[in-house]
C-alpha cells in the first residue's frame, strides 16, 4: 500500500516537472501558476498537470490519425489506399470511441474531486491565522483580527502557516488572486467567502484583482510578502508601534472609488469588517458571520500582540 | 467617478478622435449608400425584393451580410485592443474606452456575429436539405431578421451616441447596475440584447416547427442530413434557454431604470443570481454556436471524401446527448463563486462529460475521411483547420473543467485562449466552411479559391500567433479585461507576439472579403447546381434555387439522397414533369416585419433615454402591426403552373 503510494507520488512528480519542464525553459518564477510557493498552489499544479497528461492521450493519436488520414486518403488519381464509399459503421470501433474517453473523465473526474475536497480544508495542521480581505474600488483592505492591524495593497504573511482569508467586498465584486500561493475566490458584497492559502518559502507575491470592477481594474494589484514567523512578528509589533490607526473617517475615504498606494494602519475601527458584510446584506452568511464576529470579540476583548489561533478551521461553525 | 461621456450640449459624445472618425465613416457610409440607391433608381428593387421579402433564401442572405459586417466592426474592436495590449503601459486607448471595446467586442461577436451567421446558415440550408418550400412561419422569420437587424443598429449606434456598454458581454450585476454604471451606455446593451433574443427565440420556435412538420415525404428523422439535425438540437437549446436571458435581462433593467433590486444584496436582492441566470442561458448558448458548426462540418466530411458519414446514429445522438447536458454545465463559469466543494464536483464532472459525445464525433469525422478519397476544396480545407484546433481547444477545456484547477486559470488568459479557440476554431471555422459551401447555391457562383487560400492560411496562421501566447500569459499571471499592464511581469514578449497574430488575422479577413469582392465579378458561374458532387437535396436543385425552391416536392427514400440517385444512375427520378406541376401556394411580401424592427428600434431607443413616451409610442406601434396581420385575409398566394413551367424552363430543367 504505502508502495503503490509511493509509486503515485514518484509518477505525480515526474509529471509535474516534466510539464513544468515543457513550458518553463529555465524562466522560473515568471510562470507564477507553474511554479507554486506553497501547498494550495502545488496541489493544483498536480490537478493541471494531470489533466493535461490525461487529455494528451487522447489528443496526440487523434492528430496522428488526422495527418495519416489526410496523406493517405488524398483524392489523386493513383492512390492505392482502398476506397469504401459505404464504409459508415463498425460497432467495435464506436465502442472504442465511447469507451476511451468516458474512461479518461472517469479518472480526471475522480481526482478532481478528490482535489476539491482537500482544498476546502486548511493545507497543514499548524495553527492558522486569519485575514479578512475588502476589496474596494480600486484597492485592497486587509485586516488582521488577530493582531488588529490593517494594511492596503500589501500584505505581510508567516511562512509555513495556513492562512484563512475572509474575503468581502465593499465595491462591485472582484476576485483575490495570488498565483503562486494558490487559485482564486470571489469577494462579493455582503458574502464573506474563505480561501485557504499557505507560503512554503519566504518572497514577494503577485496578486490582483481577477474578476472586473471597471476602470480602475487594472490597477488592483497588491503584493503579499512572505516571512518567517520571527520577522513576522517583528513587522507586526513595528506596525502597532509606529503606524498610525485606521479611523471611520479614513476608512470611508479608503472607499471613494480611486487608486492609492501601500497602506499601513495599526488599528481599524472595530468590526468595521463585519459591519460591512452586514450593511450589505450578509443575512445568506449569517453561519459565517457569527463566527466571524466571535473571532473579532476574541481579537478586541484578549488585544493581543502575537497569533491568536481560530477555534474553528474549516467551513461554518455551526 | 461617472464614467459617462455624454457632453453638456447633447447625446453626441465628443473628444475622441476615434469616436470622430467613427462619425465620419457612418455619415459617409450613409450618405453613400443613399447616393448608389438613388442614382441607381434602387430604392424600389431594395423594397421590394429584399425589405419586404419572407423568402427564406434572402433572408439568410440578409442575415450573412450582416454577420459579415458584424465580423469587420467586433474585429477592429480586437485590432483596436490588441494595438493596446501590444506593449506595457501603452496609452492608445484610455481604461473607459478599452472596457467600452472589450465589452462591445464580446457582445456583438457572440450575438450579432456568430447567431446571425447561424441563423444565415439555418435560413438558407435547412429548407432545401428537407425538401420544403419555405419555413413553417416565413413572416415570423421575417420579423426575427429584422429585429436582429435593428437590435444590432442600437447596439452599434452606442458607440457614437450615448456611449457603449463597458461592463463586459457578461455585464455581471452589481457592477452593471445604475450604482456603479451610470449613463445609458449599459441599458443599450440590456435593451439590444433583449430585442435581439426575441428574433432569436423565434426562429429556434420555427425551425424546429420547419423541421418537424414540413419534411418531404419519405424523410423520415433518421434519413435527415446531419446539418439539419444540428439545428433541431440547436432549436431545442435556443427555446429551453433564451428565455432565461430574456428574465435576466428585464430584471436587470427593472433595476436601473425603475430603481428595484433584484441584484442589489443590501436590500435584499442577490447578484450571484445574476450570475446564475445569466449563464443558465449562456452555457446552451455556448452549444447553441457550436453544434450548428459540428452539422456542418459532417456535412462537408462525408461530401469531400465521397463518404457516406461514419456512424451517423452516434452522431444524431451526441448532438443530443450534447444538447441534454449543457443545461448542467453553467456553473463551471463561476467555480470561484464560493459554493461548496458539493457543487463544484457536480458541474466540473458535468462540464467532463461534455467532452465524451464531441470526442466521439472528432473520431467519427476522422472515420468519414478514412477510406475516402478527400478533395480539398476551401469548405473542406477550413474543416480540416478546424479538427486540430477545435481538439486543442476541447482539451483545455476539460483542462478548465477540473474545478480547483480553475481556481487557478479562471478570468486570466488561460481562459481567454481556451474559448476562441474553441469559437474561432469551432463556431468561425465552421461559419466560414458553410459560408464557402452553400455560396454556389445561394448566389450562383463559386468563390474564388487563389484568394480563398490566402485568407485561409493567413486567418490561420494569425490564430495560432495571436492565441497560443495567452495560454502562456494566463500561466503567467495576466488576467483578462486589463487595459493596460506595467512592464517586468514577463509578459511583453507574448503579448506584443499575440497582437502580430491579429494583426495577420485581420490582414486574412480582408483577403476574405477580397475573395468575395474578386468572386463577385469573375467568379465561376454554377451552372450545375451541384458544384461540389454533394449528397442531400439542395444539391438538386438549380443555384440559386427559385423562390418556390422545389417545383414538384420529391419523395425521399434515402439517407443522402441526392447521391444515392447518383450512384445508381436515377437522377431522373427527380427530373420534373409538366402534368406533376400543380399551383405553388406562397406567402407573399409583407413590409411589416421591417417595420416592426424599426419600431423596437424606437422601442429601445426609449427604454435607452428613459423616454417613455417615445417607448410607448413604439410598442403601440407593434401592437398595431401585430393587429392590421391577424386582420389581413390573404397573406399567401397561388404561383399558377404556367409560371412554374416558365421558370423552370428558363432554369433548363422541364
Amino acid at each position: 500500500m504505502r508502495q503503490r503510494k509511493k509509486a503515485k507520488r514518484a509518477a505525480a512528480y515526474l509529471a509535474v516537472s516534466a510539464g513544468a519542464a515543457l513550458l518553463l525553459s529555465g524562466c522560473g518564477s515568471q510562470y507564477q501558476v507553474l511554479d507554486p510557493a506553497g501547498p494550495v498552489a502545488k496541489t493544483e499544479l498536480h490537478l493541471i498537470v494531470m489533466s493535461a497528461l490525461l487529455m494528451l492521450i487522447v489528443i496526440i493519436p487523434v492528430l496522428i490519425l488526422f495527418f495519416y488520414i489526410l496523406y493517405r486518403y488524398r483524392d489523386k488519381p493513383n492512390n492505392t489506399a482502398p476506397y469504401e464509399p459505404n464504409h459508415q459503421d463498425s460497432k467495435v470501433l464506436e465502442i472504442v470511441w465511447w469507451g476511451i474517453p468516458i474512461l479518461i473523465v472517469a479518472i480526471l473526474g475522480a481526482y478532481t474531486i478528490k482535489t476539491t475536497f482537500i482544498l476546502t480544508k486548511p493545507p497543514t495542521n499548524t495553527t492558522p491565522i486569519t485575514v479578512e480581505v475588502t476589496s474596494m474600488d480600486w484597492k485592497w483592505l486587509f485586516q488582521y483580527p488577530g493582531s488588529h492591524i490593517a494594511t492596503v495593497n500589501y500584505l505581510d504573511v508567516p511562512v509555513g502557516v495556513p492562512i484563512q482569508f475572509v474575503l468581502t467586498s465593499n465595491a462591485p465584486m472582484n476576485s483575490f488572486w495570488v498565483p503562486r500561493l494558490g487559485g482564486q475566490e470571489y469577494t462579493m458584497p455582503g458574502m464573506a467567502m474563505r480561501l485557504w492559502l499557505q507560503a512554503s518559502y519566504p518572497g514577494k507575491y503577485y496578486g490582483h484583482g481577477a474578476n472586473f470592477t471597471g476602470r480602475g481594474f487594472s490597477h488592483t494589484t497588491f503584493y503579499v510578502y512572505a516571512k518567517p514567523m520571527p520577522q513576522f512578528k517583528q513587522w507586526v509589533q513595528s506596525v502597532k508601534a509606529s503606524a498610525k490607526p485606521l479611523t471611520m473617517t479614513e476608512y470611508k475615504k479608503l472607499n471613494v472609488p480611486g487608486i492609492v498606494g501601500n497602506l499601513t494602519f495599526s488599528s481599524y475601527p472595530k468590526n468595521v469588517f463585519y459591519n460591512t458584510v452586514m450593511n450589505d446584506g450578509g443575512k445568506y452568511m449569517s453561519s459565517t458571520m457569527d463566527s466571524m464576529m466571535a473571532i473579532g470579540k476574541k481579537a478586541s476583548t484578549s488585544n493581543m500582540s502575537g497569533m491568536p489561533g481560530m477555534s474553528n478551521t474549516s467551513g461554518s461553525s455551526k | 467617478m461617472p464614467p459617462s461621456h455624454l457632453s453638456h450640449w447633447g447625446l453626441l459624445i465628443t473628444g475622441d478622435p476615434l469616436i470622430y472618425g467613427a462619425d465620419a465613416s457612418i455619415v459617409l457610409a450613409t450618405v453613400a449608400i443613399i447616393f448608389v440607391l438613388t442614382k441607381y433608381k434602387k430604392w424600389g428593387w431594395l423594397w421590394r425584393e429584399w425589405l419586404t421579402t419572407v423568402d427564406h433564401k434572402k433572408i439568410g442572405i440578409m442575415y450573412l451580410i450582416a454577420a459579415v459586417l458584424m465580423l469587420f466592426r467586433a474585429g477592429v474592436d480586437a485590432e483596436l485592443m490588441r494595438t493596446q495590449l501590444a506593449l506595457p503601459n501603452l496609452h492608445v486607448l484610455g481604461p473607459e474606452h478599452y472596457d467600452q471595446i472589450f465589452t462591445t467586442h464580446g457582445t456583438i461577436m457572440l450575438l450579432f456575429m456568430a447567431m446571425p451567421f447561424i441563423f444565415a446558415l439555418m435560413n438558407i440550408a435547412v429548407p432545401l436539405q428537407i425538401g420544403a418550400r419555405d419555413v413553417a412561419f416565413p413572416f415570423l422569420n421575417a420579423i426575427s431578421f429584422w429585429v436582429f437587424f435593428f437590435a444590432a443598429m442600437l447596439l452599434n449606434i452606442s458607440f457614437v451616441i450615448g456611449g457603449s456598454p463597458d461592463a463586459g458581454w457578461t455585464s455581471y450585476a452589481p457592477l452593471a447596475g445604475a450604482g456603479f454604471d451610470t449613463g445609458p451606455g449599459e441599458n443599450f446593451y440590456l435593451l439590444s440584447l433583449q430585442i435581439t433574443g426575441i428574433g432569436s427565440l423565434a426562429t429556434g420556435i420555427n425551425f424546429l416547427a420547419t423541421i418537424f412538420k414540413m419534411r418531404a415525404p419519405g424523410m423520415k428523422l433518421m434519413k435527415m442530413p446531419l446539418f439539419t439535425w444540428s439545428i433541431v438540437a440547436t432549436s431545442i437549446l435556443i427555446i429551453y434557454a433564451f428565455p432565461a436571458l430574456t428574465v435576466v435581462l428585464t430584471l436587470l433593467l427593472i433595476d436601473r431604470i425603475a430603481g428595484a433590486h433584484f441584484f442589489t444584496i443590501a436590500a435584499g436582492g442577490n447578484p450571484m443570481m445574476y450570475i446564475n441566470m445569466f449563464w443558465i442561458w449562456g452555457h446552451p448558448e455556448v452549444y447553441i454556436l457550436i453544434l450548428p458548426a459540428f452539422g456542418v462540418f459532417s456535412e462537408i466530411a462525408a461530401t469531400f471524401s465521397r463518404k457516406a458519414v461514419f456512424g451517423y446514429k452516434s452522431m444524431v445522438f451526441s448532438l443530443l446527448l450534447i444538447s441534454l447536458i449543457s443545461y448542467f454545465v453553467w456553473a463551471h463559469h463561476f467555480f470561484t463563486m464560493g459554493a461548496g466543494a458539493g457543487v463544484n464536483s457536480f458541474f466540473a464532472v458535468a462540464s467532463m462529460l461534455v467532452g465524451i459525445p464531441t470526442g466521439v464525433k472528432i473520431f467519427n469525422w476522422l472515420f468519414t475521411m478514412f477510406h475516402g478519397r478527400i478533395r480539398i476544396k476551401m469548405p473542406m480545407l477550413w474543416m480540416l483547420a478546424f479538427i486540430p484546433c477545435f481538439t486543442m481547444g476541447g482539451m483545455t477545456g476539460v483542462m478548465l473543467a477540473a474545478a480547483p484547477a480553475d481556481y487557478q486559470y479562471h478570468n486570466s488568459y488561460f481562459l481567454i485562449a481556451h474559448f476562441h479557440q474553441v469559437l474561432i476554431g469551432g463556431t468561425l471555422f465552421g461559419m466560414l466552411a458553410a459560408m464557402y459551401y452553400w455560396w454556389p447555391k445561394m448566389f450562383g457562383f463559386m468563390l474564388n479559391e487563389y484568394w480563398g487560400k490566402w485568407a485561409f492560411w493567413l486567418f490561420n496562421i494569425g490564430f495560432y500567433v495571436c492565441f497560443e501566447p495567452q495560454y502562456i500569459l494566463g500561466l503567467m499571471g495576466m488576467q483578462r479585461r486589463m487595459y493596460t499592464y506595467p512592464k517586468g511581469m514577463g509578459w511583453t514578449d507574448l503579448n506584443f507576439i499575440s497582437t502580430i497574430g491579429a494583426y495577420i488575422m485581420g490582414i486574412g479577413f480582408l483577403v476574405l472579403v477580397w475573395d468575395i469582392v474578386y468572386s463577385i465579378k469573375y467568379g465561376e458561374r454554377d451552372l450545375t447546381g451541384d458544384p461540389w458532387d454533394g449528397r442531400t437535396l439542395e444539391w438538386s436543385l438549380p443555384s440559386p434555387a427559385p423562390h418556390y425552391n422545389f417545383a414538384v416536392i420529391p419523395t425521399i427514400t434515402h439517407r443522402d439522397h441526392w447521391w444515392e440517385l447518383k450512384q445508381t444512375g436515377r437522377q431522373d427520378e427527380l427530373k420534373i414533369h409538366e402534368q406533376d406541376i400543380r399551383p405553388i401556394h406562397m406567402p407573399k411580401n409583407s413590409g411589416k416585419p421591417f417595420l416592426i424592427g424599426l419600431s423596437f428600434f424606437v422601442v429601445g431607443w426609449g427604454f435607452v433615454f428613459e423616454w417613455y413616451i417615445l417607448a410607448v409610442l413604439g410598442l403601440l406601434a407593434i401592437f398595431v402591426m401585430m393587429f392590421m396581420r391577424s386582420a389581413e385575409q390573404h397573406p399567401d398566394y397561388h404561383i399558377p403552373v404556367e409560371e412554374v413551367v416558365h421558370t423552370e424552363t428558363a432554369l433548363g430543367r422541364l
